[in-house]
């Protein structure tokens, strides 16, 4: 019996990794079949949100901790990654690892002073929001940011500065980023650090009680969401090549990272890029069908979200049965 | 006074109550007993309106009530006292009382609030204390004196037992029989056999959503096979 | 196995534990007995580090454990559940499991299967892949029991883990409770029911008010008077006595 329910679990794992490789193939060859830049930027930016919703995943969803201020990670990569190319002179890909390690470094920050004194819940939640505010108002005080104009980084049309030519390098780029997280995430399912965190989301007394640390445990799990939070940040400033205090740190950026984590389900390996997935498409489309309503895709994007949380609590994966 | 006939329910789509008959007659306790997942509190949830029936019917005092909505049910006398305590933590323990009697006797609010006191007199020690930070025998206390609170004709307690020291269970099965014996009629649903049957009048059994035995405590300790089913060693 | 030595607390005003000080020996099922109120559940806490003492000190295997956080004196090698099951309830009873034995498994996939085992030993071998929320109490009892065990602990803290339960599943779990004693677990166990106290208890001890009213063999507690006073009442007391007598003469 051992044996059997032993193979089952590999068996299932594997499938998840089969299909993790497929949809990166696929979405690999879609720039041979598709021309059309309109169509890739739609799905660059699936993709992107697809990034930020499995960032706010892993601290959220698999770690029970739900953050409103993700935008605190985002706009510390962007800004990591600016200020160094233009301040320094550093080449965007050395300065990427530097992006990624700043962000996990400010995750330890807000994790060990909001898990230190336990905040849980609501509490959290607000601080994270303070923190993000507090960043903003800071990177808009200090020349060093660029104050309130931000930063604009030079137009440079080069794969090894990062900016590519064609549409299909920032693809590429992105689906890396996104199918890294996506490994993180099936990692997160089948690993004792995973079990650990899960544990510790589900019910941290029980936890405590069963050898689980669980102020490290969520400090790793805020480190690793802080670093590919900030890897979205870095990818923004790299694609629109400008970023100033209010797109770094403004809610909107907090909303959208939880957003396709919610709708999508959290806790799940694919929920977040079937959430963006969602999102987006039925952004675009009412924003085709609306066009004379401004802002009509927010309107869709709050229905989404309360209907999915009235009716689908675990999200778009809940439909699925089985906890994926 | 309280007639269940064929009465089904559940949750969801599953079916827990499988066409249940139970009666309780004006000022008797009955006892109605049956191993855990029996489907004893979702019997007592249906009951009371907090859950819907999906067939069948409950008749209290020769209304009908299985349509009935939880808030009538409460005002027409059909009090229940929850498994698990469920005393409201952040309110202290006369707040909780007070709300017992938010819907049903709130004319005659004081004279109950004096005879719960009577009845638990370490409750009034503890008027203003944070029901939550009260031990668990406490909060039983202050759940069964908030459901008297709303004047019951007929008092269901779930597992008012659970977790209380033997001398408190004694005080509680010796209460049960006075508030008995002053004209309640109380349906009592216990783990604690024994003593449930030394006071109930008539018992009842429920395995997987039915009735299995029915009748009263000495025909069941007659019975060997639920003898040793329900009184273990 | 475990030493406290005059531990004591204050809530506020209330003194919870007062200057207890107790010696579970190793190897025996001991008991701790009293009225609700009188800090039992707030001993457990003190001695399983959830709850820093004002004053005294706990020792585990002659080892000071006084002051550390609760998952550092779970790897030390004491186990607790609580009084109040607290399951992850969107998990299954092997992944609930599981985490019990990742404190000393690192491997999943051997984590997983150590975690099949000790739910075959407390009986919830067929329902492997239930959610926990979809146990009965007795189940979720189980699953916390075996939760704790798969941490391979030596001393295993048990708090009111049958209550609730029916006599014939009080009944079913006796065995299983003295089964870990016979592989070597030490048990301390906080219990309100008396036929599981007196069929498995080697050493009891009462407390009440905070303080240790009386400790010995379980036929020797149930019949002293303070303990009857505060706690047993004498209809339980009396019931007791005849059930002692009579097994003696069986």
């Amino acid at each position: 019996m051992e044996r059997a329910h032993e193979a089952r679990g590999r068996v299932a794992g594997m499938r998840q990794l089969a299909l993790i490789a497929a949809f990166a193939v696929a979405v690999a060859l879609l720039p041979l079949f598709v021309s059309s830049g309109f169509l890739l930027n739609l799905v660059i930016m699936t993709l992107y949100a697809a990034l930020l919703g499995q960032a706010w995943n892993i601290l959220g969803g698999f770690g029970g901790q739900f953050s409103f201020g993700h935008a605190v990670f985002f706009g510390t990569g962007a800004y990591a990654m600016a200020v160094l190319q233009t301040k320094f002179g550093l080449n965007a890909w050395l300065a990427l690892p530097a992006a990624l390690a700043l962000g996990a470094a400010v995750g330890v920050l807000v994790g060990a002073l909001s898990f230190r004194y336990g905040l849980k819940g609501s509490y959290f939640a607000l601080v994270t929001l303070a923190f993000a505010e507090v960043f903003r108002i800071l990177a808009n005080n200090f020349q060093f940011t660029g104050a309130g104009v931000g930063i604009q980084i030079p137009l440079r049309d080069s794969a090894a500065e990062m900016q590519f030519a064609s549409k299909a390098g920032f693809l590429y780029a992105m689906l890396a980023l996104v199918t890294a997280s996506l490994l993180v995430a099936w990692w997160l399912k089948r690993s004792r650090y995973g079990a650990w965190l899960q544990a510790v989301r589900d019910n941290e007394d029980s936890a405590a009680a069963l050898g689980v640390n669980v102020f490290r445990v969520k400090l790793g799990a805020i480190a690793i969401s802080g670093a590919l939070m900030a890897a979205g940040g870095a990818f923004y400033l790299q694609y629109f090549r400008y970023i100033d205090p209010h797109i770094a740190y403004g809610p909107a950026i907090s909303v959208e990272a939880l957003l396709a984590a919610i709708v999508g389900g959290m806790g799940t390996v694919f929920g977040p890029l079937l959430g963006a997935a969602v999102l987006h498409v039925l952004g675009e489309a009412t924003r085709g069908m609306l066009e004379h309503v401004p802002g009509v895709n927010l309107i869709v994007y709050g229905v989404l979200l309360v209907v999915i949380i009235m009716f689908l609590p675990r999200g778009i994966m809940g439909l699925f049965g089985k906890r994926a | 006074m309280l007639e269940i006939s064929a009465l089904r329910g559940g949750y969801g789509g599953v079916e827990v109550l499988r066409g249940l008959d139970l009666a309780i007659r004006a000022g008797e306790i009955v006892a109605l007993l049956g191993s855990n997942g029996a489907g004893k509190s979702t019997l007592n949830n249906t009951v009371c309106g907090l859950q819907p029936a999906f067939g069948g019917s409950v008749a209290f005092e020769g209304r009908d009530i299985t349509r009935a909505g939880y808030t009538a049910i409460v005002a027409s006398g059909l009090i229940q006292v929850p498994e698990g305590r469920r005393v409201f933590p952040n309110l202290t323990v006369q707040e909780n009382l007070a709300l017992g009697a938010y819907l049903r006797g709130r004319p005659q609010r004081e004279r109950n609030l004096e005879r719960v006191f009577a009845i638990f007199p370490r409750l009034k020690e503890r008027l203003a204390q944070r029901a939550g930070t009260l031990s668990g025998g406490e909060q039983q206390m202050l759940a069964i004196g908030r459901g008297l609170m709303a004047q019951p004709k007929l008092l269901i307690l779930d597992e008012p037992s659970l977790g209380l020291s033997p001398i408190l269970v004694e005080e509680l099965f010796g209460l049960i029989g006075r508030l008995n014996r002053e004209g309640l009629a109380i349906l009592l649903v216990e783990q604690n056999v024994g003593q449930s049957l030394e006071i109930a009048h008539r018992a009842y059994v429920m395995e997987q959503g039915a009735i299995q035995f029915h009748g009263t405590p000495a025909e069941l300790l007659a019975n060997p096979d639920l003898k040793r089913t329900y009184l273990g060693l | 196995m475990l030493e406290a030595r005059q531990l004591s607390i204050r809530f506020g005003g209330l003194r919870a534990v007062q200057d207890v000080s107790l010696t579970v020996p190793q190897g025996k099922i001991a008991a701790l007995i009293g009225p609700n109120g009188a800090g039992k559940s707030t001993l457990f806490g003190l001695v399983s580090g959830f709850l820093k003492p004002d004053e005294g000190s706990v020792a585990l295997l002659g080892r000071n454990i006084t002051g550390l956080a609760p998952h550092a004196i779970c790897r030390l090698g004491m186990a607790r559940t609580f009084q109040i099951v607290q399951p992850f309830a969107e998990q299954s009873v092997r992944e609930n499991i599981a985490v019990g034995a990742h404190l000393r498994e690192p491997d999943r996939g051997r984590a997983l299967a150590r975690a099949e085992q000790v739910a075959q030993q407390v009986g919830l071998g067929a329902q492997l892949d239930r959610l926990a929320s979809s146990l009965t109490i007795s189940g979720r009892k189980r699953l916390e029991l075996a939760r704790a065990l798969a941490t391979q602990p030596r001393l295993l803290l048990l708090d009111e883990v049958l209550a609730g339960l029916n006599p014939q599943e009080v009944a079913e779990m006796i065995p299983v409770i003295r089964g870990l004693r016979d592989a070597g677990v030490t048990v301390f166990m906080i219990e309100h029911v008396m036929q599981a106290v007196m069929h498995l208890a080697e050493y009891v001890w009462v407390i009440a008010q905070g303080e240790l009213i009386a400790q010995g063999l379980p036929e020797q507690v149930t019949s002293d008077a303070r303990v009857i006073e505060a706690y047993l009442g004498h209809g339980t007391a009396q019931r007791l006595a005849l059930e002692q007598r009579s097994t003696a003469h069986a």
